[in-house]
This record gives C-alpha cells, sequence and structure tokens, in this order.
C-alpha cells in the first residue's frame, strides 16, 4: 500500500514569469496568464487537446488538483469561489472533458459563482469536421454562461484570459470560459501584457451612485410601514454588506429573513434574525411575509422556491429591490422603487438618512407565530434512541461552535441544514441553490478547502443518492491531501423526492430507494477515515473525532427513513399555506390521507 | 409603427463571430419571441447594428433591454418603439404576368413605387421597400395574377430628426438605470 501522492498545497517552486517580447507557446502564455493574475490553483483532468497546456504548467507556481470527473473540477472550482471570492479556475480538454464541465458551470451560473473554465479544443484547422473529441463548446456554453470565447491563436490568449477572470469577478459574477485550440496552444508569439485595467467597450459593471430622490423616497416608504420584513439574500453575501444591513436593520429594527443563499449574510444569531424563508422557511417568516406591508429585498431575485404561487405573494406589502442585476427587476415579482447598484453602498446610504425605528407591536406579533413551530421543537426533542437528521445536524453546528463551513448538495439533507445550522457568518454555508445539483457538495467543499486550508473546518453535508455522484473525489482527497469532514445523511432513500412521493404522489416510491455501499469500507478502500452512527449519543463522538483527523473523513449517519422535511410550501401554492410537522393531536392520515410520517414534535 | 403588442428596438452590437447567435440565443433562452430581425453594418468600424421586433409590453421590454446589455459584445440598446421612426422592409416579388397583362400590372407597381427589376415573358419582378404594411397592400393586389416567389427582409428603423445613435466614445453607449 502505497501513501498519499499529493503535492504540498501551498507551492514551493518560484514562477518563472516572461518578459515582454520574450517568445512563448500559448500554452506557456495560459499559465503566464493565470499566474500573474494571482492564480494560485486549478481544477482539472488532462487529455489530448489540452496537453501542451498540461506540459507547461509545470515551474508557474500554479497547484494542480487533479479531479476523478471533470463535474468534479468545475464544482471545485466553484466551492473555491464562494468560499473565499476569488475567482475558481477548472481545465479541461475538448469533446467529453469539456460536456462533463456543464453541469458544474451551469451551478455556477445559476448562483452568480465566478469560475474561469479554460478547455482546450481541435486544432483551428479541424473545427467543424467533427474531428475525434471535437465539440462545439462554445456554442454549447452559450447559454449557462455569463461569456464565453473561443481562441485560435496564442496572440489572443492572454486577452481572453485576462478578461475572462475580469468578466467572471466584477458586477453579478458568474462563469466563463476559454476554450483554446491545441494549435494556439502550440503556436509561438512574442508576449505582451497590458498593464492598464481592463476596458470592454460593451461590459460596465460599475455602477452610478443612488441618486438622493431614490434615497429620499425609501425612507419615506420605510417611515410609512408598520409591518416591514428585509429579504436578505446572496448579493449581500458577495457584496460584503452584512455589517451594512446590520446597521440598517439595527437602526430601522427591521426584522431579516434570509434567502437559502443568503444564509449567514445576516447572522442567525442576531435578534433581528428571523431565518430562512420560502418553501421549506420556517412557518413564522413566510408568515411575516405574507402579512408585511413593505419587503426590503437585498441582492435577491424573488425565485419561485422564495416566493411561492406569485399570484398571492405578499399581497399587502410594497417592494423596495436592492439590486445589482437591472434584469433581475420586475422579472417574478413587480416592485415598487427598484434601488440599482451595490448592496453595501446603497444599505449604507439609506441608513444615514432613515429615520430611527423602533418597531415592538411587529416583534410581539412574530414572537407569537413562532409559538407553533415544529422546526423550533424539535431541537429539544429527548433522545429516544432514534438518529433523526435535524438531531445530526442541530449536534453538528453545536459541536462546530457554528463556526464550519458547511457545503451541502440539493435535497432534504440540505434543507435541514438550513434549517438547524445556524449561520453567523457570511461565505460559510455553500450550497447549490439555483440548480439544485446533486454531487455538488462533496466536490464544493474540497475546492472551499483548497482555498483556505488553514482556514475553518470544511463540513460536506449530503444524502446517500447525491454523496454517490460524485464519491469518487474521496481519491482525489487522498491523493491531493485535501482534508474535509463529510456526513452523510444516509435514510436510504432519494428522501426528497421520496417525500414528495409521499405528499404528491399516493406514497408511491417509484425508483427512490436507493442501495449505497458501506460508506465506512469505502472511505477505508481509499485510505480515509470512516465512521458509523446509528444513535443520537454517537453524534457528538463522531463529530469530534472527525475534526480531530488529518485525513478526509466519512460519517454515514444511518437517519430515520422516511422522515420528512417540515414545514413546506407545497409547489405552486400560496406562501402562507404550509404542510406542518404533524402532531399526535391532529392525525396525519387526516391531514394528507395516506402514509403516516414518523416522527411527531411530541415523539 | 410597431405592431399593438410588439416593441421595436435597436441595438448595436460589437462586428465578432457569433454576436448573432449570442443575442438569438439570449431570446430563445428568456422566451422572448421575435418577428423580425435584422442585422447590418454601421459606419462606425467593427459596429454592426441590429433593429428587431419583438412581442412584448413594457415591461417585458426594459427586460428584454437589460438581458441584452448582460451581453458582453453589445454596445448599446434603444426601444424606439415610442418614438418617431423611420420603418423598411423589401421585399422582392415575382409575380406571373403574361404579356397582355403587363400594362395593368406595371400600373399598380407604379401607385406603389415599387420597381420592376426583372422582366420575362411570363414574370416580373418587383422591388418595393417600404413598410410591412405597405409591402402586403402590394402583395394583396397582385395576389390575383399568381405569385411565384415572395422574399422580404426584417424591418430597420431608424429615429426621425438629429441627436440619435451612439458614437462608439460616447457616454450615451452607457445604459439607462431608471
Amino acid at each position: 500500500m502505497t501513501g498519499p501522492v499529493h503535492s504540498p498545497l501551498i507551492p514551493t517552486d518560484l514562477p518563472k514569469l516572461a518578459q515582454a517580447g520574450d517568445v512563448r507557446t500559448g500554452a506557456q502564455l495560459i499559465w503566464e496568464t493565470l499566474a500573474r493574475e494571482g492564480v494560485d490553483i486549478v481544477f482539472g483532468y488532462p487529455g489530448g487537446a489540452i496537453m501542451p497546456a498540461y506540459d507547461a504548467m509545470p515551474g508557474y507556481g500554479i497547484r494542480h488538483i487533479l479531479t476523478r470527473h471533470e463535474q468534479s473540477a468545475a464544482h471545485m472550482a466553484d466551492g473555491y469561489a464562494r468560499a473565499s471570492g476569488r475567482v475558481g479556475v477548472a481545465i479541461a480538454t475538448s469533446g467529453p472533458g469539456a460536456t462533463n464541465l456543464v453541469t458544474g458551470i451551469a451551478t455556477a451560473m445559476l448562483d452568480s459563482s465566478p469560475i474561469v473554465c479554460i478547455t482546450g479544443q481541435v486544432p483551428s484547422t479541424l473545427i467543424g469536421s467533427d474531428a475525434f473529441q471535437e465539440v462545439d463548446f462554445t456554442g454549447v456554453t452559450l447559454p449557462v454562461t455569463k461569456h464565453n470565447y473561443l481562441v485560435t491563436r496564442a496572440e489572443d490568449i492572454v486577452a481572453a484570459i485576462r478578461e475572462a477572470l475580469y468578466i467572471a469577478a466584477s458586477g453579478r459574477p458568474g462563469p466563463v470560459v476559454v476554450d483554446i485550440t491545441k494549435d494556439a496552444q502550440q503556436a509561438s508569439c512574442p508576449f505582451r501584457w497590458d498593464s492598464k485595467p481592463i476596458s470592454l467597450p460593451g461590459y460596465r459593471p460599475d455602477m452610478p451612485v443612488l441618486p438622493p430622490e431614490k434615497v429620499a423616497k425609501a425612507c419615506s416608504m420605510l417611515a410609512a410601514a408598520r409591518t416591514p420584513v428585509i429579504l436578505s439574500g446572496q448579493g449581500v453575501i458577495r457584496s460584503g454588506a452584512t455589517d451594512a444591513l446590520i446597521a440598517f436593520a439595527e437602526k430601522t429594527n427591521i426584522p431579516v429573513a434570509c434567502t437559502l443563499l443568503g444564509l449567514g449574510g445576516f447572522p442567525a444569531s442576531h435578534e433581528l434574525s428571523l431565518g430562512m424563508m420560502g418553501m421549506h422557511g420556517e412557518a413564522w417568516v413566510n408568515q411575516a411575509i405574507q402579512q408585511s406591508d413593505l419587503l426590503i429585498a437585498v441582492g435577491m431575485r424573488f425565485d419561485d422556491r422564495v416566493t411561492g404561487t406569485l399570484a398571492t405573494y405578499a399581497p399587502h406589502a410594497k417592494k423596495i429591490h436592492i439590486e445589482l442585476d437591472r434584469a433581475e427587476v420586475n422579472k417574478n415579482v413587480k416592485v415598487d422603487l427598484p434601488l440599482l447598484g451595490d448592496a453595501r453602498q446603497i444599505l449604507t446610504a439609506l441608513t444615514a438618512e432613515v429615520a430611527e425605528t423602533k418597531r415592538e407591536d411587529l416583534w410581539a406579533g412574530i414572537n407569537n407565530a413562532k409559538g407553533d413551530s415544529a422546526v423550533r421543537d424539535i431541537q429539544t426533542l429527548p433522545d429516544t434512541g432514534k438518529l433523526f437528521a435535524a438531531h445530526v445536524i442541530h449536534d453538528l453546528w453545536r459541536y462546530t461552535k457554528g463556526a464550519a463551513v458547511v457545503v451541502t448538495d440539493v435535497g432534504q439533507h440540505q434543507m435541514w441544514e438550513a434549517q438547524y445550522y445556524k449561520h453567523d457568518y457570511p461565505r460559510r454555508l455553500i450550497t447549490s441553490g439555483g440548480l439544485g445539483t446533486m454531487g455538488f457538495a462533496l466536490p464544493a467543499g474540497m475546492g472551499a478547502f483548497c482555498s483556505q486550508p488553514e482556514g475553518p473546518a470544511v463540513w460536506v453535508v449530503a444524502g446517500d443518492g447525491g454523496i454517490q455522484m460524485t464519491a469518487a473525489e474521496l481519491s482525489c482527497c487522498a491523493q491531493e491531501g485535501i482534508k474535509v469532514n463529510v456526513a452523510i445523511i444516509n435514510n436510504g432513500f432519494l428522501g426528497m423526492v421520496r417525500q414528495w412521493q409521499q405528499f404528491f404522489y399516493g406514497g408511491r416510491y417509484v425508483a427512490t430507494p436507493i442501495q449505497s455501499p458501506d460508506f465506512v469500507k469505502l472511505a477505508d478502500a481509499h485510505g480515509l477515515k470512516g465512521l458509523r452512527v446509528t444513535e443520537r449519543g454517537e453524534v457528538r463522538a463522531a463529530i469530534e473525532a472527525a475534526e480531530a483527523s488529518p485525513i478526509t473523513t466519512v460519517i454515514d449517519f444511518r437517519v430515520e427513513q422516511e422522515d420528512s422535511v417540515y414545514p413546506m410550501v407545497p409547489s405552486g401554492a400560496a406562501l402562507g399555506d404550509m404542510i406542518r410537522r404533524p402532531d399526535s393531536a391532529t392525525p396525519v392520515d387526516a391531514q394528507l390521507g395516506h402514509n403516516p410520517i414518523f416522527e411527531t414534535a411530541k415523539d | 409603427m410597431t405592431s399593438p403588442g410588439s416593441r421595436t428596438f435597436v441595438a448595436y452590437v460589437e462586428d465578432k463571430p457569433g454576436v448573432l447567435n449570442r443575442v438569438a440565443s439570449l431570446f430563445r433562452r428568456r422566451n422572448f419571441n421575435i418577428e423580425s430581425l435584422n442585422v447590418g453594418k454601421t459606419h462606425m468600424p467593427g459596429v454592426s447594428r441590429m433593429t428587431f421586433v419583438a412581442s412584448a409590453d413594457r415591461d417585458t421590454a426594459l427586460r428584454v433591454e437589460a438581458n441584452l446589455y448582460k451581453l458582453v459584445n453589445v454596445l448599446h440598446v434603444e426601444d424606439i418603439t415610442d418614438a418617431p421612426a423611420v420603418y423598411r422592409l423589401l421585399a422582392l416579388i415575382k409575380v406571373r404576368v403574361e404579356p397582355a397583362q403587363r400594362p395593368e400590372v406595371l400600373q399598380l407597381v407604379e401607385v406603389f413605387r415599387a420597381k420592376v427589376v426583372d422582366v420575362s415573358a411570363s414574370t416580373l419582378v418587383v422591388e418595393l421597400a417600404g413598410t410591412g404594411e405597405k409591402v402586403e397592400g402590394l402583395v394583396a393586389v397582385l395576389r390575383p395574377y399568381g405569385i411565384e416567389e415572395l422574399v422580404q427582409t426584417g424591418v430597420v428603423a431608424m429615429e426621425r430628426g438629429s441627436g440619435h445613435g451612439p458614437s462608439l466614445a460616447s457616454a450615451s453607449l452607457r445604459p439607462r438605470f431608471d
């Protein structure tokens, strides 16, 4: 048995950068540009059309992480970007290597994550001939990228990569593809570097200052509001607006609800924090929104998972929309006052002008509504020997002191994480929200770790379905010395689909029971640490053992099989009409007409 | 001049490969319906101008505009639906005309200020530049003779009066934020 074959995380070889006029190959110019732009790690997988680039890589001080699938390379770049705020870079070959990136690119697009994907392409003379491993990758990625480039000349490589990094990170961030033909990588040209800031005639991410009359209008709407609610989205995190939002909320005493991707943008433990809104948001949050007379939406886009049916969404509320992307204004919900620009600047400007307000009535109502929430009650459930996902997440929050970087897939575990892990810090929840990509969590968590190896512990929380989509990356963890903690919420089902089958498809569990490998043995097979937890009493020790271990540790949490996520707004229903966690006073059969749900708040 | 429920946009774009594809892809992806699209060079090197008509209300039009600005190669967009503007498209109509009928057809062509650009023993090719309605009018009167072929371009439009149209360096390239 051989030990891990990993290179150190911090590269020790010194960059060998070119002088102006030095002749370099296109392949060298790729790394030259990345190194000069501060990129020190890329996630990728080699192949024919990108081989010249790989051959030129050593010596530029850039670490390469060899993934087990290109989809993971894109997710790692994404996780890296979301955890750090820097651009993540993925690299792959033409054809299947490139198309494997697409799910990761679309994930980054929907969640506005800045990544750059560099792909090899067949030689320019063969483009259009259906050559081996040829695919029209700029064509394929057109609808799922912020922008893309096809580069056929070595002379164009530097500018394309610089522009790609700039476009990915600026304005509303997003993925950019740079597809470089093999002959462009092989050709040589003199190195040129334009040190001026990049300026593109059709791309102007800078925003004008908010006109004072709009600030005044917002202030008068705020002054007139009796039951306002702030809706805090991922834009708050992206613009670094947490402090500005806290100052604004504290001065106006307006409660703050977060979207899924906005969690952590406003501290969950703050007294003005309401919690998560939307389909699996807490009942009192959705109720506060439905009864509100003014919504102040910050960096969020009124996604269908947040609004429920639009016809009945917050019917009495006027809406102020603080948003960077003009195309989001009035897309789903008609707003009364759009404030376009950077969230931090706008919130700061509003805080300076707005009147200080007390809102005791508002809080009395909200606290009253909190009383009947099962989500809150479950945290104090006695230990009956059963293991519920809610317990696992709640304990994970307790024993990581709420400070871990938690990375989730999509599904039940994702919602339980959002409900029970209280995020107090921005960039500590990384989840596939918009696209809802299974298989995202493990590679994204690995990318997050690579962005800050000395940072807070990374906890990958995934279901037994999602983890199997990219479980091969455990091998990458072992080879590259990546340390993440993997909590598998293993219920033997594709849980969220099973829940929908239970609620909306007559309890017919078609294709949702899923068999898994022995995850402890799987970890062991990779030379990693594996643990199994079947009772609540074992949760703490497992969490602590994982954190203490220097290598990636996989914990197989065998949770209750047919537990559901409550509360829930059925798809297409009004936000206020939530299915609550049933209790013994209201038999579940009477509520739903079919399968009983095992757990109740009074268990 | 635009039919009800439709709006006319003028977009200046960089003259680069694939830009038309990007614009068309955007419309398809966002479920905006294009009724007519025309693209051609302008007097500014490297800059093409698109005119397109899309079925959209005012709100949708604003989002069309905002989405177009998100394309890196799009320089400037204007919704000129409510502005006084000249609209033109070009049609070529090949109509079956026996020699005996030629005089009356030529008269119709005259009335519409169209031109005959090709004559054969049994056909005429008529060229007409004008609005969509005008073309429809000529087609209607020629139809009884028998139309063999008809081709038309998309609409191009230009605002009347001075002060329109950006230069590449000007601040008017900046999107509006209201």
